[in-house]
């Protein structure tokens, strides 16, 4: 067990879903990223996803685009997420954090030295976009070793097959993007999600997390009732864009709040 | 053959594999599929080699660079002219090959990255001839080097789509290209421009490109009675040399030479020679490569005069052929292949892309160094028409 499944039983008992957010280490500066995580646990996150920035965001439309390269430009790097990380725990030891980005910063500093220093700041998940299961096993090996999660992503176009093998090797939650696109693109499909849920169900035993073109309380809320938990990012990504240092911890809060309080 | 490479999941040793979003991971692994069962199938075949013939215009003639040999007093070079083909580089090869294939597959919109436009072109070229949709990405710096390229794709009936983010140039084109395949996965076929990528492309690219070793080595016997001594071709993501290299990675004694892009010298930090600089292995685009990366892991910005060279990877299998020691890389500078592309069109009446000089110019550096019997065999892999600008820049000409 780590603060992942401690949290996702917690939940269950209560009956609630999970509220995933999501926001870029680094963004708007260093200095906002502990106080960000420690408002958005405050207006109800469940679980934190914290965006390692990396120079080719393939999977990232614009908002996270320009984030990452906001972040980038302050020198953030992953030794710094980590930092970060460990400053977030001296007030907060209960909150899962995963770790969402690209594999070459890992790579570049090396899974085993990367593992080791994630598990004493007190990561609990590692979702690396561009590393599937078959290019994994050495990554694993790592993470498993530190009781750190492998978040996996499925999608629509995931066959059955494929998503029984990820059934195997994931841990914490699965992350189900719900459309075709990068983030922050398109708008939803909810009968889409709806129809792949059983397949899914039928595979995954871990909860299931869903995200991708969620952008407002009412559509947090309608996916809410069709997983266990709904990831969003670019919608908060795009709010800490448009403040400035005085009002974004408010307005992120508020906008936190707001979908926290849809999909209880 | 010893030599048998990639494994069935796509790896060169260490380097090459599917790294790529889960979204992606069926489309790739379609491809895959599809393209096994095509690259036998007697009837693809056929309609490739077809088009080669007629609309290619294939086999490209190898050319004896006689006065450039005998001016520079050594090796005598050969020039396989690729800039002959239509379109006036190698790119169409695999870009008719990929729009075969994307035919068959029933995709009717089709997507390319371009550095200096060749593959851009040639994806456009192709689109045209078989009626299909084709959005092109290319980096907003690139567009501006590139006018001309820019503006023949759009005679073409393509859509160029400028791209902004990152330091503008091919790196970014394939990030956007990626960003694209991802949204239309279903109706799009994405036309990889060089031999890197996620697995199938870094091996069906090489195949298709092949055409040009395989063709050298029936020429090269007819025209001297025996194989080169050395291959030379210049490496971005390596695509037109591994064309030439790989039918002859079982022929001994025949060295092979990538060329890799200088800049303004290794030392200076900016240039795109990954494997010439040692650089880390690191993962991008879909596979594990040398990699121009900081500390962080962050890719850096690369440069290089010529935009078909400029960037901070190379494909997997140029990585494996240094790696067991089958093929060596070199870096030439910007300004020494400008010297080699000077002297191409003085001594030859040939005007080479600022990519080709690359290798051309390494071939000028070590002919000299070698007795008059050797042969050097270099791909030209495409011509300079493009460069017309870059050209004049560096002479302090306005056009």
């Amino acid at each position: 067990m780590n603060r992942i499944d401690i949290r996702f039983a917690s939940l269950k008992q209560q009956n609630r879903k999970a509220l995933i957010p999501f926001i870029t280490a680094g963004d708007p500066s260093r200095e906002m990223t502990v106080p960000l995580l420690h408002a958005l646990v405050a207006a109800g996150a469940d679980v934190l996803e914290l965006g390692v920035p990396f120079s080719d965001p393939m999977a990232d439309g614009p908002t996270i685009q320009r984030a990452s390269e906001r972040a980038l430009k302050l020198g953030v790097s992953l030794r710094s997420v980590l930092d970060m990380v460990a400053e977030f725990r001296k007030q907060d030891t209960t909150t899962p954090v995963v770790l969402m980005g690209y594999g070459n910063p890992i790579e570049a500093m090396g899974w085993a030295a990367f593992a080791q220093r994630a598990a004493l700041v007190g990561v609990d998940g590692v979702l690396t976009v561009d590393f599937p299961p078959e290019e994994s096993h050495d990554a694993f090996e790592h993470l498993q070793r530190h009781n750190i999660a492998p978040i996996f992503l499925l999608a629509p176009t995931t066959k059955e097959s494929r998503i029984a093998q990820v059934a195997k090797l994931a841990r914490g939650y699965v992350y189900y993007v719900s459309l075709k696109g990068v983030t922050g693109s398109g708008s939803i499909d909810l009968s889409a999600i709806e129809e792949k849920m059983p397949q899914l169900r039928k595979h995954i035993k871990l909860p299931i997390g869903v995200g991708f073109g969620i952008r407002d309380a009412s559509t947090a809320k309608a996916v809410a009732a069709l997983c266990d938990g709904v990831v969003v990012g670019s919608r908060i990504v795009q709010e800490i864009e448009d403040s400035n240092a005085q009002n974004v911890l408010e307005n992120v809060g508020r906008l936190v709040k707001e979908l926290s309080v849809a999909i209880r | 053959m010893s030599y048998n490479y990639p494994d069935l999941s796509g790896h060169f040793g260490q380097f090459g594999g599917t790294y790529m979003a889960e979204t992606l991971i069926p489309a790739v692994e379609e491809l895959a599929a599809q393209y096994a069962h095509y690259q036998h199938d007697a009837e693809f075949k056929a309609e490739l080699a077809y088009e080669l013939k007629h609309y290619v215009g294939r086999p490209s003639p190898i050319y004896h660079a006689k006065r450039l040999s005998q001016h520079l007093g050594g090796a005598q070079i050969y020039l396989k002219r690729e800039d002959l083909n239509h379109t006036g580089a190698h790119k169409i090869n695999s870009a008719m090959g990929q729009a075969l294939l994307a035919k068959r597959m029933g995709k009717k919109r089709v997507i390319a990255e371009t550095g200096a436009g060749m593959h851009g072109v040639a994806t456009a070229t192709v689109a045209a001839r078989f009626g299909m949709e084709c959005i092109v990405y290319m980096g907003a710096e690139d567009i501006h080097r590139q006018a001309q390229n820019v503006f023949r794709m759009k005679l073409l009936g393509a859509t160029v789509v400028p791209v902004e983010s990152g330091s503008k140039t091919l790196k970014d084109a394939c990030n956007e290209a990626i960003r694209d395949w991802v949204t239309n996965v279903e109706s799009t076929f994405y036309i990889f421009g060089t031999a890197a990528g996620p697995h199938p492309y870094p091996m069906m690219v090489r195949d298709f490109q092949s055409i040009v070793g395989t063709e050298a080595k029936i020429q090269m016997p007819e025209m001297v009675g025996r194989q080169p001594d050395i291959l030379l071709a210049c490496v971005g993501g390596g695509s037109n040399a591994i064309g030439l290299f790989y039918p002859y990675i079982d022929v001994p004694n025949v060295r092979m030479i990538g060329v890799e892009a200088g800049g303004y010298g290794i030392a200076s930090g900016k240039h795109a020679a990954p494997l010439t600089a040692n650089a880390k292995v690191g993962v991008l685009h879909g596979n594990k490569v040398n990699l121009m990366q900081d500390e962080n892991g962050q890719i850096i910005e690369t440069h290089s005069i010529s935009a078909g060279l400029d960037y901070p990877g190379v494909g997997p299998e140029h990585c494996l052929l240094k790696d067991i020691g089958r093929a060596e890389y070199v870096a030439i500078n910007d300004d020494e292949a400008i010297a080699a592309f000077d002297a191409l069109c003085r001594f030859e009446g040939i005007i080479p892309a600022l990519e080709s000089s690359h290798a051309l110019a390494h071939a000028m550096k070590i002919a000299p160094t070698m007795s008059k019997d050797k042969v050097l065999l270099v791909n030209l892999s495409g011509r300079g028409d493009k460069d017309m600008q870059t050209v004049a820049k560096v002479k302090g000409i306005t056009l």
